[in-house]
């Protein structure tokens, strides 16, 4: 039993990873929250939801999500952030908010407001391993999920265009004076955190057989929190956070109630906030005094 | 006046005080996402006075400001360790906490929500939103706004200079608490039926877009901001399906081209018929 509910926190925090990742990649480089990762999130699940219902592959259709979300990043970029670089921090928090808002829109005057399902025969496969029992499915999300960090990792740790993202990171100006065109690269940390939010959006489909315009609130909020206890300035931080929160949040549900989940997954987070504001990793208490 | 523009002008009423609960902690330069969270103390423990002790409406909006205020500042102590958006994340989780927390609390009904209460009429609504907004504009004409701009403008030069950066901020805290609080009464009395999901991350997106849209350098702006995001929706019925997109699109076009808001000095002061000073 216990075993079974590791392995469907496993799944959930997979998801919360790639969202996390999302958000921190954003936020490490520009130090702003891109809420409308959230509603990307959602778009993406959508998307990928619509491939699948068009009879393409899984694949395929990760890729949909992942491309349209990566375009409407693009967008936000251009229009949402672009001219308000210069404005305090949480004027693109609202400008992005903007952004949420004509996205829930659009998916509710498109898809509906009810929860579509996906095709029942893609869940009945099941694999037994001893006691637990995993989905088909299950797998491809945690699969996917490792495949995509570590082509992350990859692409942030080992290529040219991953040391200018981290040198804009550290210090955009200086960065701007060793070469780098810090407005690309800016660019590219939308589109890739879009990306990322996308193939979640897919996964979450995935997880849940089915998916409502109201699942960025639901689950896109709660990956901010993810993000703050993994330590919002460190993009990997999201690997331990995510896992640890999914099933933080399974076993609530599993032994004490499946409404006391919220309480339990924010309360964490303001707990992170407040004694150790850098994340559960650790690392430097840097940005941290940065204002409204 | 109909019963459909008293429903109207009942909603803008409400959200103009929790516009004004925004504000007043935007002014120490401190932002708050979950102002819904001290709205639902308030809009519960309200009704609790009224319905179960059957206190009347005033003395029960009195005491849960009072309450709200005081969670306000034993919430704001710890919480305003954290500055710009770290406390935004911060209070976006307090108010998440706060709705699952009456998700699960079964003497106030738990998620099948809360009911007994007797309507408030529309003039008590904007008795209490008015007499808010007048104590408002009185504050910032006082010697205590200026110390919040202070610590809005410069933290570190205001307290240089001797100011208790840590009191008006907290204070600030608790005084936003206990108006979000007289929201979330009056609310509570105007539905007559509450349920936690009254008080989500939506409800606290749209007090700070109230603020953001009408103004937020002005009291006032808070009222323009309220009317705007009642009735834009209303007026954008043509629009049909897409109005809350046509919605969104307006505020990305406020924010691009006026950062402060609709409503700022130089514009109520011609408003005002006052010469503008040079």
């Amino acid at each position: 039993m216990l075993l079974q509910q590791l392995v469907n926190g496993l799944t959930l925090g997979a998801v919360y990873t790639l969202i996390a990742l999302s958000f921190s990649l954003v936020m490490g480089i520009l130090g702003i929250l891109n809420i409308a990762i959230a509603e990307l999130f959602m778009i993406g699940g959508f998307l990928g939801f619509a491939a699948i219902a068009a009879g393409l592959p899984l694949p395929a259709a990760v890729a949909v999500g992942m491309a349209g979300a990566a375009a409407i990043a693009f967008l936000i970029e251009k229009i949402a952030y672009q001219p308000l670089r210069d404005a305090p921090l949480i004027t693109p928090l609202l400008s992005t908010l903007g952004v949420s808002i004509i996205l829930q829109n659009v998916a509710t005057n498109v898809w509906g407001s009810d929860p579509l399902q996906l095709p029942a025969e893609w869940f009945d496969r099941r694999f037994q391993l001893g006691p637990v029992s995993i989905g088909a499915m299950q797998l491809v999300v945690i699969g996917v999920t490792v495949a995509l960090v570590a082509l992350l990792a990859y692409l942030v740790q080992r290529t040219s265009v991953g040391r200018a993202l981290r040198a804009v990171a550290e210090n955009r100006d200086i960065a701007r004076l060793l070469g780098v065109s810090a407005s690309r690269i800016t660019l590219l940390a939308f589109m890739l955190s879009g990306a990322l939010a996308g193939a979640a959006g897919v996964m979450i489909s995935l997880h849940y057989a089915a998916i409502t315009p109201y699942v960025g609130v639901e689950t896109g909020l709660k990956a901010i929190a993810v993000m703050v206890v993994g330590g919002v300035t460190r993009i990997f931080g999201a690997l331990i956070a995510g896992p640890l929160i999914g099933i933080v949040e399974v076993l609530t549900v599993a032994y004490g109630g499946s409404q006391v989940r919220d309480l339990v997954v924010y309360g964490l987070m303001i707990l992170i906030l407040l004694l150790r504001p850098q994340g559960i990793l650790g690392g430097a208490r840097t940005d941290l005094g940065q204002r409204v | 006046m109909s019963t459909y523009y008293a429903g109207l002008f009942a909603d803008v009423g409400i959200l103009l005080l929790g516009a004004l609960s925004v504000y007043v902690i935007l002014a120490t330069g401190q932002l708050s996402l979950g102002n819904a969270g001290f709205m639902g103390i308030g809009a519960y423990l309200a009704s609790y006075l009224t319905v179960t002790l059957q206190w009347p409406l005033t003395a029960a909006l009195v005491a849960a400001a009072l309450a709200c205020g005081a969670i306000g500042i034993i919430v704001g102590f710890p919480a305003l360790r954290l500055r710009g958006i770290y406390l935004a994340m911060a209070t976006l989780g307090f108010g998440e906490m706060v709705r699952s927390f009456f998700l699960n609390f079964e003497p106030m009904g738990g998620s099948g929500g809360f009911h007994g209460m007797t309507h408030v009429s529309l003039g008590t609504i904007w008795l209490w939103a008015g007499g808010v907004l007048l104590a408002v504009l009185v504050l910032e004409r006082s010697r205590l706004w200026l110390e919040l701009r202070a610590v809005h403008d410069d933290e570190t030069a205001a307290g240089l200079v001797g100011l208790d950066t840590t009191l008006t901020k907290v204070g600030a805290f608790g005084f936003g608490a206990a108006i979000a609080a007289i929201a979330g009464g009056l609310f509570a009395h105007h539905h007559v039926y509450i349920e936690p999901a009254n008080f989500g991350f939506e409800r606290s997106i749209e007090f700070v877009l109230a603020v953001i849209l009408g103004g937020s350098t002005v009291g006032p702006g808070a009222l323009v901001g309220a009317m705007l995001i009642v009735m834009l929706p209303e007026w954008l019925r043509v629009v049909a399906d897409w109005r809350l997109a046509a919605f969104g699109a307006f505020l990305i076009l406020v924010l691009l081209t006026r950062r402060q808001g609709i409503l700022d000095r130089p514009l109520l002061a011609r408003l005002a018929f006052r010469r503008s000073a040079a």
